[in-house]
């Protein structure tokens, strides 16, 4: 073996950083999905019985759904008895300020890298945690709540800010939209809520941290997003899993309503456990995430930087309904060892002059299956309609598999399409032009693929951007031999 | 500075190289000519440390050393600079980035502290004076879009920073304008001191009125048949290498 394999041998072997188990007393519900454990969620929360009446028409939609199967992934059936649908830290009562979250979860997000403390004390980012299905503390918010802007756990809206809820919850993703909506519909924990009043820009990234602790629960997080008349917010979302040998099940909802001329941006990290090398463990993301611009004028972006999870089913879509409405998407997609991503994105061409735009960038490597799936839809009445969609992979080796399935459907002859889509593998001959440089294969193979994402990276804000290229090195650590 | 003894390299069992045998002194210039296809790019490769290549005998001795024990990016480091026949585009990587990090990387591995942003910048305004490179191609995506002349200046540019002992030059006059060869051949005298080395690869004479070698070489067919000072050159030019093809026995090397 050459110096230079054996290199990236020990690369390979460096594990997922994220993977320890915080042991702290859980509130956990048995096994297994019923109107019961409905019912049970429901008065955990001391919701009202709308919302009660929300979940179970959810759940009995869901009861007649079949699972989705023609995304190009592959996995043994879910058991969806086999899963707890509730579990959170044991509190008396929800804290009130972070003198009273449990030590031990707050060392968690220090471990994360994200130190609550220290974030509420330091200007920059408010932070909403989300600890197994419980978010357990939002910082920043009275200095929010100064502007009318409402940024807090979606427990929380549902008791403070009922109307606000009951108005939007679903309006963008219907609980009937597809089975894990559904699902997610029916068992949804907890989850994070924007408000952004009229004319406000939010001053500050809003952000929320997912993480999976429990063994054996499901994450099922729902967050809803609203940008009233000229209001703008940046909304960031992180998440990251303990390593497991069994698959979990993430079934998120988001979703983002725009009124006129409002703008919401919404960048996602996600590096949930991805299993080990074999395929063993994981996440399952099975995510639905879609944004309606309601207004004229508004605009939903999406960013997504994707290295986690074992399966990755994900669309964040755009329906663009106000006349000169913009939806974005731009991504990253990588999937390492034997990961399947299938994602892309949807936009709905609905009003006129509408534009979209979509840059995909896929990394596949080891054993992987990397495919983008995307629909550009324009409607009859959205005259002078444009889209213009970027598709490109990267390979690296001879194992992995990327797939593009660009769909489009016009209604108007007016609309204007451009679709570009390349695939190319990561050269031998650029990682030695590197070396013949200095540079050394690891920082090479860094370089060469941050590169190929420079387009989806400079729409994340700093940190994140600096965050993101360090994770797609990590995930793709000896990927080149 | 170099010397390559009985070196026989291939690739999938093909020889392409059948017993190079070449001594390059400090200071000196060498010029490698030969037809198409004789092996002068893949004895550049074979320096520069490309895996694909397989050697099947002979030795290499860089500076004492045995160059062959050498990474691609180690022997970088120890002063060996490739300037390509066909530079590489890296899409979405600045210029500017790609340079420092190679600077950086190749400072560290000499121990040397790593520039900061502001001294690396004052370092590349002086060395892109030599080449008399557009400031704007710093910005630019390494070689992308860069015009075949762009790519062979960014080539010295790049030499210009890292300051090689051993520098090999593959075909960078081809593609070249009048002027461009020059600017190109007078950024490589200037880098020229008593201490570092050139191999310098061409088809053409005319280079070779501007970069003086101390010996030209002729390769053909994997093996040097012929070497002599800069007159060969013009030999060649006037009657195509043809008669050199007749040349069974290896010439004399070195100067
Ligand atoms: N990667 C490779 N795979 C197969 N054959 C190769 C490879 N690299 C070089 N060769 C072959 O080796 C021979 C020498 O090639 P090389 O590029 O060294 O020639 P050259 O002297 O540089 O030619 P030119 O003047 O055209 O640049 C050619 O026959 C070429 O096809
Ligand atoms: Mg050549």
């Amino acid at each position: 073996m050459s110096s230079e394999a054996q290199d990236l041998e020990k690369l390979t072997s460096e594990e997922y950083k994220y993977g320890f188990v915080t042991h702290i007393e859980m509130d956990t519900v048995e096994k297994g999905l019923s109107e019961d454990v409905i019912r049970f969620i429901s008065a955990k929360k001391e919701e009202p019985e709308w919302l009660l009446e929300w979940r179970l028409k959810a759940f009995r939609l869901w009861q007649t759904m079949e699972e989705p199967d023609w995304a190009f992934v592959d996995y043994p059936p879910i058991d969806y008895q086999d899963i707890s649908y509730y579990s959170a830290p044991k509190m008396k009562e929800r804290p009130k300020s972070l003198d009273e979250v449990d030590p031990e979860l707050l060392d968690t997000y220090e471990k994360l890298g994200i130190p609550l403390k220290e974030q509420e004390m330091l200007a920059g980012v408010a932070v909403d945690a989300v600890f197994d299905s419980v978010s357990v503390a939002t910082t920043f918010k009275e200095k929010l709540s100064d502007m009318g802007i409402i940024f807090c756990s979606f427990s929380e809206a549902v008791k403070d800010y009922p109307d606000l809820v009951r108005k939007y919850l679903g309006s963008v993703v219907p609980q009937g939209d597809n089975f894990f909506s559904a699902l997610n519909s029916a068992v949804f924990t907890d989850g994070s809520f924007v408000y952004i009043p009229k004319g406000v820009r939010c001053p500050m990234e809003l952000s929320t941290y997912f993480r999976i602790n429990s063994l054996g629960t499901g994450q099922f997080e729902r967050t809803l997003i609203v940008a009233d008349e000229d209001s703008y917010v940046s909304y960031l979302e992180g998440c990251t899993a303990p390593i497991r040998d069994e698959n979990q099940l993430h079934a998120a909802v988001v979703e983002l309503v725009a009124h006129d001329n409002a703008q919401i941006k919404y960048s996602t990290v996600q590096n949930w456990y991805p299993g080990d090398k074999n395929g063993k463990g994981g996440i399952y993301n099975f995510v639905t995430k879609r944004g309606k611009c309601a207004g004229v004028n508004s605009k939903i972006s999406w960013t997504q930087v994707e290295t986690g999870s074992a399966i990755t089913w994900k669309y964040p879509s755009c329906i663009l309904q106000g006349d000169n409405s913009v939806g974005e998407f731009y991504s990253v997609a990588v999937t390492n060892n034997r990961q399947q991503a299938d994602t892309g994105t949807k936009m709905i061409h609905i009003g006129k002059n509408t534009r979209s735009t979509i840059i995909s960038k896929g990394i596949s490597a080891g054993y992987s299956s990397n495919t983008y799936r995307g629909l550009v839809k324009i409607m009859k009445n959205a005259d002078g309609a444009r889209n213009f969609s970027q598709c490109d992979s990267m390979l690296m080796g001879d194992t992995c598999g990327a797939h593009t399935f660009p769909y489009i459907e016009n209604h108007n002859d007016s609309a204007q399409m451009e679709h570009e889509a390349t695939t190319s593998k990561i050269g031998e001959d650029q990682i030695f032009y590197c070396n013949q440089r200095g540079i050394s294969t690891e920082d090479a193979v860094n370089m060469i693929v941050n590169g190929f994402c420079k387009e989806v990276f400079r729409e994340l804000p700093m940190e994140f951007a600096v965050e993101a290229q360090k994770l797609l090195g990590i995930s793709l650590e000896g990927s080149v031999g | 500075m170099l010397e390559i003894r009985n070196l026989h390299a291939g690739i999938e069992g093909k020889e392409i190289l059948k017993g190079i045998n070449l001594t390059v002194n400090p200071g000196e210039i060498h010029a490698i000519m030969g037809p198409n296809g004789s092996g002068k790019s893949t004895l550049a490769g074979v320096l520069a440390g490309r895996e694909e290549f397989d050697i099947t005998e002979g030795e290499i001795i860089y500076q004492g050393k045995n160059l062959l024990d050498f990474s691609a990016e180690e022997r970088a480091c120890e002063g060996v600079f490739l300037a390509f026949q066909y530079p590489v585009e890296i899409p979405g990587v600045s210029n500017t980035y790609f340079l420092k990090a190679a600077l950086n990387a190749v400072r560290k591995y000499r121990g040397v502290d790593e520039l900061d942003a502001m001294d690396f910048l004052a370092l590349i305004k002086e060395k892109m004076k030599l080449v008399e490179m557009d400031q704007a191609l710093l910005n630019r995506p390494v070689n992308e879009g860069f015009s075949g002349g762009e790519k062979k200046r960014n080539e010295i540019l790049q030499m210009a920073v890292l300051d090689p002992m051993l520098a090999i030059l593959d075909e960078t006059d081809s593609g070249l304008d009048i002027d461009a060869l020059r600017i190109v051949a007078n950024g490589v005298n200037k880098l020229h001191t008593p201490q570092n080395s050139a191999i310098v690869v061409t088809h053409y004479q005319r280079l070779l009125n501007y970069i003086i070698p101390d010996v030209v070489h002729v390769l053909v067919n994997g093996r040097i048949v012929k070497s002599g000072d800069k007159e060969l050159a013009f030999h060649l030019e006037e009657h195509g290498y043809d008669w050199a093809r007749d040349l069974r026995e290896p010439a004399a090397q070195g100067a």
